[in-house]
């Protein structure tokens, strides 16, 4: 199955509005949503006698163990039934059937009710775990073997991110990142490729190498301008179905011994610009989660891996990264009510002027595209692209104060 | 071997007529059929001293705020939430309660309220697992997790729409002769097999119909029901199980199967005794499961027993005499007493137009709450009218 390319859109007709599948989970089922943010297939298995548990719960239901903890766990199965949901009381579903979903026998143990995704009766099936529009995790029972296709599935692409077909708008397209990413969009399927540019009238450095290229308009933008954003969202608001903020803007040094104008400029561009292209191409995203094929589908902003815990050689402006992975948290809640997803991706420090003298491993722009157009291909919501930034994750959630001492050597 | 039943019986059969939407709450049914009871054993509400109830409408309410609405003064108060399964389950709890001599009357009662939007609502809080596991795959309620049900036991025993359909037409058939049945059109076979697809291969027939409506039974000590001249049936022998096959990783089985020869044993009988069934339907692939659980064929070969056999009220095999919830309709948790009562009815030759000739012994089983991706509770209960 192929997906079509969407026909232009008829103004005159309405555009429907977004709803969303069941959103109410147990506390412990929230473990399901995220882990799908990540990208990682994780159950409940218990620290006592290892039972694999699902659904998500409080007590081992092997040993009565309320010790459960949630461990990457073999995602493989064999489809046991299946069924094609024609009739639903729930708005969300109604308006997608057919909807396909069956009951997997996980080799780890437990049986799952999935989406299914091109499997039928008696398949040995892969899982994974996915966001659903409502933003929580989903089982899906897909082929062992993922085909070019699947994910133009209409059960994958109700809930996805993917970028085929999609027109993106890519904030500050004079960002090293920029061109990778349009090449690495456009062979996902990308439609349209907005360029943001800054200060378009001066040619900035780094525009040359976005110009002229086929399906990439270039757009005046600026984050720190309001009015200007305004002016674009009214112009091209309509058509933006993925927005990824890439402005940024970085310089060296801690707290101590600047006065704060380069804090300011970092805040001003990197957490108050996204909360300006937020407010000024929001609505719009959010009124248009439903609009069909290129329905849109995410926000995405770049951050440091540092947002999590600060290197203080570069203090004032992981403050500014901080204050951006807050706003993301805050954007999420605010956004979820219409399915539009926000996706961080963190880097480690990138393979730019500003990290010259830092020894590798640095992230080179060409895989920090590569991580954003995959992650919105699987529809993830927090991307971790290259070694620091995976290690520096896995360490903060296991024990952030203890991160903390690592890297700053700690307090007096 | 458990205890017999003995000394307690089982009488006041009362089915108060569904309604496929009403506004009248759970407590307004709940105390029609209640009164009904009442009213056939000439008692007063002051009279009986113990209540057990089963409803999914009552919110905020529990039976303990129906004591104070209902006047009643109680010495045993009971709730089953067992949906399908409430009518055997409360039968046999009210039964050893008397027995015991805890209490002396208990009146079992289940209604449910169905407004417009009832069903949604319930389907949306019904439980932790469905909310988390279950709904947000489609969100089609039991007819999805019945549909896979059904799916993975066709595919294991070979089983057809056209034998599922056997049980829909007969049930139908009974349920025309049952003036309180919402469905009044007959239906056939063909048209079982045309209707539309609800979620593969669960059609439309093989649904149950959502309505209000209630069901009510007295449980009190023989000599009392001999005393106030009251036609009763014995509980020959009951089971319940709950959550009884856990390693089965699709449900081709329920509880029933599990203590199934040591309630032949207690009720001194075999399936072969048995003049009717009163499976639960929701369903009909339930009912055929019933039917092999329940002893009355081989593991997989209920789709030829319905085919060799006449289901209907004068056939050889009477199966859901008055319509079953597939033609009745499913009052809710009523529905898990729909089979029971008209139990009770037939084996005290009080069932009118869907009578069986010479009626003594039935079978009743039931069978509850899809918590997950199973139904969770099962019952079963043998009774055998008195003469």
């Amino acid at each position: 199955m192929t997906l079509d390319r969407p026909k232009k859109k008829n103004p005159q007709i309405r555009t429907r509005v977004p709803t969303l599948p069941p959103g109410a989970r147990s506390r412990a089922a929230l473990g399901m949503a995220v882990m799908a943010a990540q990208g990682k297939f994780a159950l409940q298995h218990c620290d006592e006698c290892g039972a694999v548990q699902y659904p998500p719960r409080e007590a081992c239901a092997a040993c009565l163990s309320s010790a459960l903890s949630w461990k990457g766990t073999e995602p493989y199965g064999k489809l046991l039934a299946e069924t094609r949901i024609q009739a639903s009381p729930d708005p969300y579903f109604r308006e997608r059937l057919p909807w396909r979903m069956g009951s997997v026998r996980l080799e780890a143990g437990p049986v799952v009710l999935a989406h299914l995704v091109g499997v039928g009766r008696g398949d040995r099936v892969k899982m994974e775990l996915r966001l659903d529009r409502a933003g929580q995790g989903v089982m899906v029972a897909r082929p062992v073997e993922r085909s070019e296709d699947m994910e133009d599935d209409p059960v994958l692409r109700a809930m996805g991110t993917h970028p085929k077909h999609r027109r993106i708008l890519i904030s500050d397209a004079t960002q090293p990142v920029a061109r990778p990413l349009i090449d690495a969009l456009m062979a996902a399927g990308a439609d349209h490729v907005f360029a943001g540019i800054p200060e378009m009238w001066r040619r900035p450095p780094g525009m040359a190498a976005v110009e002229g290229l086929e399906n990439v308009s270039l757009v005046p933008l600026d984050v720190t301008d309001q009015q200007g954003l305004k002016d674009a969202a009214s112009e091209i608001g309509g058509k933006v179905d993925i927005l990824i903020n890439t402005a940024r803007h970085i310089r060296p040094g801690g707290v101590m011994g600047h006065d704060t104008t380069a804090a300011r400029d970092e805040m001003e561009v990197n957490a108050l610009g996204l909360m300006r292209l937020a407010q000024a191409f929001g609505p719009a995203m959010a009124g248009r989660t439903a609009d069909g094929v290129n329905a849109s589908a995410a926000l995405i902003t770049i951050l440091s891996a540092h947002a999590l815990s600060p290197d203080p050689a570069f203090g004032a402006f992981n403050a500014s990264q901080a204050a951006a992975r807050s706003v993301v948290q805050t954007l999420r809640a605010e956004f979820a009510g219409a399915g539009l997803r926000v996706m961080a991706v963190y880097t480690g420090p990138t393979d730019d002027e500003w990290h010259q003298p830092l020894p590798p491993p640095k992230v080179a722009p060409k895989a920090l595209a590569r991580a954003i157009v995959e992650g919105l291909q699987l529809g993830h919501e927090e991307v971790f692209c290259g070694d620091v930034a995976r290690d520096l994750a896995e360490r903060w959630q296991q024990n952030p104060a203890l991160l903390e001492r690592e890297i700053t050597g700690g307090g007096a | 071997m458990s205890t017999p039943y003995d000394g307690v019986v089982l009488t006041c059969p009362i089915t108060v007529p569904y309604v496929r939407y009403s506004n009248e709450t759970a407590h307004w049914w709940i105390a029609r059929a209640l009164r009904g009871a009442l009213q056939a054993a000439d008692l007063s509400p002051r009279d009986i001293d113990g209540l057990s109830v089963s409803s999914f409408t009552l919110f905020p309410d529990t039976p303990v705020g129906l004591t104070q609405h209902l006047g009643l003064s109680l010495r045993y108060l009971d709730t089953i939430p067992m949906g399908g399964a409430s009518g055997v389950v409360a039968a046999r709890r009210a039964a050893r309660a008397v027995q015991a001599g805890d209490v002396d009357i208990v009146a079992c009662v289940a209604g449910d309220a169905n407004r417009i939007d009832s069903f949604r609502n319930l389907l949306s809080a019904f439980s932790r697992f469905s909310l988390d596991a279950s709904y947000p795959y489609g969100f089609g309620g039991p007819n999805a997790t019945f549909a896979l049900i059904m799916d993975a036991y066709m595919a294991e025993y070979g089983a057809t729409r056209d034998d599922f359909g056997r049980i829909a037409v007969a049930q139908r058939a009974n349920a025309l002769r049952n003036p309180q049945a919402l469905m009044k059109k007959p239906l056939t076979l063909e048209a079982y097999l045309n209707a539309r697809m609800i979620s593969d291969p669960v059609g439309l027939f093989d649904c149950v119909m959502s309505c209000a409506g209630s069901e009510a039974f007295l449980v009190m000590r023989e000599d009392e029901a001999i005393r106030r001249n009251l036609p009763f049936a014995r509980l020959r022998g009951s089971i319940e199980a709950h959550n009884a096959f856990p390693d089965d990783p699709v449900q081709l089985r329920g509880g029933w199967a599990r203590d199934i020869d040591a309630l032949y044993y207690q009720a001194g009988c075999g399936p072969a005794d048995i003049d009717l069934l009163q499976t639960y339907d929701d369903y009909p692939v339930i009912s055929m499961m019933q039917i092999e659980d329940l002893g009355f064929c081989d593991k997989g070969d209920a789709a030829a027993f319905v085919r060799d056999h006449d289901l209907t009220i004068d056939g050889d095999f009477p199966h859901n005499t008055s319509g079953g919830q597939l033609s009745a309709g499913q009052a809710g948790a009523a529905g898990g007493y729909l089979g029971f009562v008209e139990a009770i009815r037939q084996v005290t030759g009080q069932a009118g137009p869907t009578q069986v000739a010479d009626a003594r012994l039935a079978m009743v089983s039931g069978f509850g709450m899809v918590n997950y991706d199973r139904g969770v509770c099962s019952a079963v209960g043998i009774l055998e009218g008195v003469e």
